[in-house]
């Protein structure tokens, strides 16, 4: 079944059964590699997009679901690395493995979208479903909080 | 990870070997010495070359460092060139790094795990980067006409102070190929007080890629022309596909290949069916559909009850061996003041990395050629079992190494890369065999389960005066009982399950025995995160503690008072234990959290442990809430390591102790259950691993330097966590934890 939509700001049709994930649309016939699969059963986040502004399991939405709709992964965040999520995690070493980052990083990014200036509690439900298993929750919620910090340290410089 | 794999000698002799690069400049490699192989019994006939560093300076002064061994998260891909680049005297922002290919004539051995990589190559990576400054220095000498002794650098310059003279690393490059190598032994290196680069925080080199998904990773493999297989094994580990509806799978949307592999490859391959299509989604979907007839084989009447009723049933009977017997046990608990006598156990596990095992591999028959892209820790041990199960040469194999999600030890096992080969021959195409979640949590190498059976005693001046263990472990079921010259031989016992006899406390107690009984196995254990001393740690520190609460003792007081005895001399030092590093940690890990000077709020306990892993001291202190629900929420810990005089980048080493704090806690809530030859749990919702809001807010990290080379820090602050959580709980409820997972005992994370 044709389906299009847009991923990162282009227009994409695909011809694949209607039920078929997001999830293995993106990495198995668009080739854009940085959704991970994790569990296939929405319980780790790895596959986390950005589906009409909210952050949604790539492996638990059929591909119909997306028809017409604005998709954004990782690979669309930034065009060069420069969300102040991706350069929090690099600056702070967030990385272990890595496998589950951009999951992270788009958890992380929705929730910003949302709170602005989030809590410790709010970082905590939002990334709740985000799993590592590398353990790297702590440098996580300091690269929120980083990346928080410098996106008002930038409007301060600009006002 | 395991705890068996040997170090390689760190001070051996090495030469150098020096190519002039095409386009100007110069490479070195170290190899280790011939002689010297063959002096240690380690050479065949023919010594090998063994190289273990690479480094090359082209004629822009830029230094490209080759990453030999894989990446799984563990920083070896930074830390290595670090050591390099610093003795070299380069700006970090000058070197490259490059992940290196399987290429044993060329990089030696390429292998991760065993915390091996900083105390392996500590000195003999230096000694590359002096090696390769020593010969620009040479160059510029001759060049102008002055002695090498007079010419200094700074970072990436050549400088002879005398005629004011300078110049780049890149002007002397090519030149430099043409100097006599030095002896490594004669360089001089670094005095600590003047490091540039080590111990400055260095972030990963993949760090870019990874926050903008670029592909990296051996799932991230696409090649022209690829299809996507799965691969059913048998749910009874071991078992064999007879038959199956191949004809149903094949007409189904997308799928190209179905087919039975009726046996085994080697290298831990199974047998099983594998279903390919041209999207992995179609394969998995077309393998819900799969009817197979299995034959079960021997794992079929494993299960984890009948294994803890049998260590009971076992530990009231005579042991089947006795490993170490100080003094007299049985007497000297019959005289103590205070005796407690407890049952610990602890379940089967997996390690679970995020990316589940994956490779690609390309066979061309035409050609007799197999390429493949496999995150593996050992990359080395599976070409010849890949070349024989495609019955090609092993030079015709070649083998990628991309990044790996996340390991643990899973990869130290190749039994999915020659699975892939095995299916990439028989499909003829370019294909990339994933395995599903379920598919790893069933078909793993497991942490086995064990069952300790102990009893100590405590005099009335609350010393420990008798220890007393019955551990009750695992043989390998089926394993031959006769050796190769025909002579009959006992029980093999299943790899990481065993007790090593001078394992803390032994030598510490003067009436002390370790007997050991075995249960016969079918299912696979294995290498792991620091697989037995994570075990080994909870049950030990967990039972001191009883037995210093049973003294009316502080539990660090208690400890302290153990380790400040005189060891009981034993061949082979007793395993390298110092109980001086040790003592050092405790102290400062008790320090760092105040322990016992601070008021604690009801329901709140502080629980220590120490253990010694991989060469690595580490004491830990946690701070625990636990509610009226038997939800625990831990506020805070505090890890103390002595892993030697210099920690190489302290970035990556905090990383590592959050890592290992964060993974023992995961343990506490884990457990695979076996029931007749078949894993129970499959995905995370019945193996919950540890989440953000159950993390501790803070974990404070502390390094105590002493006079010693530098030791990894992969796996040792991992153990000390589990019994440290696990006696924190005690100390706020009074209820002692005596089996994971926690779960079993009503606890949950809050």
């Amino acid at each position: 079944m044709p389906v299009t939509f847009t991923v990162n700001g282009k227009s994409t049709t695909v011809d694949v059964p209607a039920e078929m994930p997001l999830l293995w649309v993106l990495r198995d016939v668009l080739n854009l590699h940085g959704t991970k699969y994790g569990c296939g059963t929405g319980q780790c986040g790895a596959c986390t997009v950005h589906l009409r502004g909210r952050a949604v399991r790539a492996c638990q939405t059929p591909v119909s679901n997306v028809a017409g709709a604005a998709v954004v992964t990782i690979e669309g965040l930034s065009p060069d690395g420069s969300h102040p999520l991706q350069k929090a995690w690099m600056d702070l070493d967030v990385p272990e493995c890595g496998y589950c980052q951009a999951g992270q990083i788009m958890a992380a990014a929705a929730l910003l979208a949302q709170r602005p200036t989030p809590t410790d509690a709010d970082i905590d439900t939002a990334m709740n479903t985000n799993l590592c298993r590398c353990g790297t929750y702590i440098r996580i919620r300091q690269g929120i909080h980083q990346a928080v910090r410098s996106v008002a340290e930038d409007s301060e410089v600009s006002k | 990870m395991s705890s068996t794999l040997t170090l390689p000698v760190v001070d051996r002799r090495s030469f150098l070997k020096v190519t002039a690069l095409a386009g100007g400049g110069f490479m070195i490699a170290s190899y280790l010495d011939p002689l010297d192989v063959l002096a240690q019994g380690r050479g065949g006939n023919q010594a090998p070359l063994n190289p273990n560093a690479f480094v090359s300076i082209d004629a822009n002064g830029i230094a490209t460092i080759i990453a030999k061994n894989p990446e799984i998260g563990q920083g070896v891909k930074v830390m290595l060139p670090m050591l390099i680049a610093e003795e070299l005297d380069i700006e970090w922002k000058d070197v490259r790094i490059e992940q290196g290919d399987l290429n044993p004539a060329k990089y030696g051995v390429q292998s991760a795990g065993g915390s091996t990589a900083t105390p392996s190559n500590w000195v003999p990576m230096r000694q590359m980067g002096a090696a390769a400054r020593h010969m620009l220095i040479a160059a510029a000498a001759q060049a102008w006409g002055v002695p090498a002794s007079e010419i200094t650098t700074t970072p990436g310059r050549l400088v002879h102070a005398g005629s004011n003279r300078s110049a780049g690393y890149g002007q002397f490059a090519t030149a430099a190929a043409a100097m006599p190598a030095p002896v490594l032994a004669d360089l001089t290196l670094k005095d600590a007080k003047d490091y540039r680069i080590i111990g400055k925080p260095i972030p990963g080199v993949d760090n870019f890629k990874i926050v903008t998904g670029q592909p990296l990773f051996g799932s991230d493999v696409k090649l022209p022309g690829m299809l996507y297989a799965v691969y059913q094994r048998c749910p009874v580990i071991r078992g064999k596909a007879i038959s199956a509806n191949l004809d149903e799978i094949k007409a189904m949307p997308g799928v190209t290949h179905a087919f039975i592999v009726p046996d085994s490859h080697g290298g831990g391959s199974m047998s099983g069916v594998a279903v390919v299509a041209n999207s992995w989604w179609l394969a998995e979907n077309a393998r819900k559909k799969l009817q197979v007839t299995w034959d079960n084989g021997i794992t079929a009447s494993d299960s984890s009850a009948a294994f803890s009723a049998r260590a009971v049933q076992l530990s009231k009977e005579a042991p089947h061996s006795t490993s170490r017997n100080d003094g007299d046990v049985e007497a000297a608990l019959a005289s103590a003041a205070k005796v407690v006598e407890a049952h610990y156990e602890y379940p089967f596990l997996a390690h679970a990395p995020m990316e589940p095992p994956n490779a690609t591999a390309v066979f061309d028959a035409a050609k007799g050629t197999l390429e493949v892209w496999a995150g593996t820790q050992q990359p080395g041990g599976v070409v010849n079992t890949m070349a024989t199960a495609v019955g090609i040469n092993p030079d015709q194999v070649t083998v990628h190494l991309p990044r790996m999600g996340g390991s643990f030890g899973r990869r130290l096992y190749n039994d999915y890369v020659v699975e892939t080969a095995v299916i990439a021959k028989t499909v003829g195409a370019p294909v990339q065999l994933r395995w599903s979640r379920e598919d790893e949590m069933r078909h793993e190498v497991f942490r086995p389960a064990g069952y300790h059976f102990l009893k100590g005693g405590v005099d009335a001046s609350g010393q420990l005066v008798a220890w007393r263990n019955h551990f009750v472990s695992f043989s390998v079921a089926g394993a031959p009982t006769t050796n190769a010259q025909g002579q009959p031989q006992g029980p093999t016992p299943a790899p990481s399950s065993t007790l090593s006899p001078t394992e803390f406390p032994s030598r510490f107690v003067p009436n002390f025995a370790t007997h050991v009984s075995l249960m016969p196995l079918g299912v696979n254990t294995g290498a792991h995160r620091a697989p037995g001393s994570c075990a080994l740690s909870f049950v030990m520190q967990s039972f001191l503690d009883e037995l210093a609460h049973a003294a009316g003792k502080d539990p660090v007081q208690f400890r302290l008072d153990l380790l400040a005895r005189t060891p009981i001399a034993v061949q082979g030092g007793g395993g390298g234990f110092n109980a001086e590093r040790m003592t050092g940690v405790l102290k400062m890990v008790a320090e760092k959290s105040g322990w016992g000077k601070r008021p604690l709020p009801d329901g709140t306990g502080m629980g220590v442990a120490f253990h010694f892993s991989h060469s690595g001291y580490v004491a830990e202190v946690a701070e625990v809430h636990v509610d009226a629900n038997k939800r625990i929420r831990v506020n805070k810990v505090w890890v103390a390591s002595d892993v030697g005089r210099q920690i190489v980048n302290p970035l990556n080493a905090e990383s590592q102790v959050h890592s290992a704090v964060m993974d023992g806690m995961s343990q506490l809530m884990l457990e695979l259950t076996v029931d007749g030859g078949r894993i129970i749990q499959g995905n995370f919702d019945s193996y919950p691993i540890l989440r953000m809001r159950q993390a501790p807010p803070a974990i404070e990290a502390h390094f105590l330097t002493s006079d010693n080379n530098p030791t990894g820090l992969g796996e040792p602050p991992m153990p000390p966590i589990i019994p440290a959580i696990s006696n924190a709980i005690f100390a706020a409820t009074g209820t002692r934890v005596r089996s994971l997972p926690l779960s079993k005992h009503g606890f949950s994370w809050r």
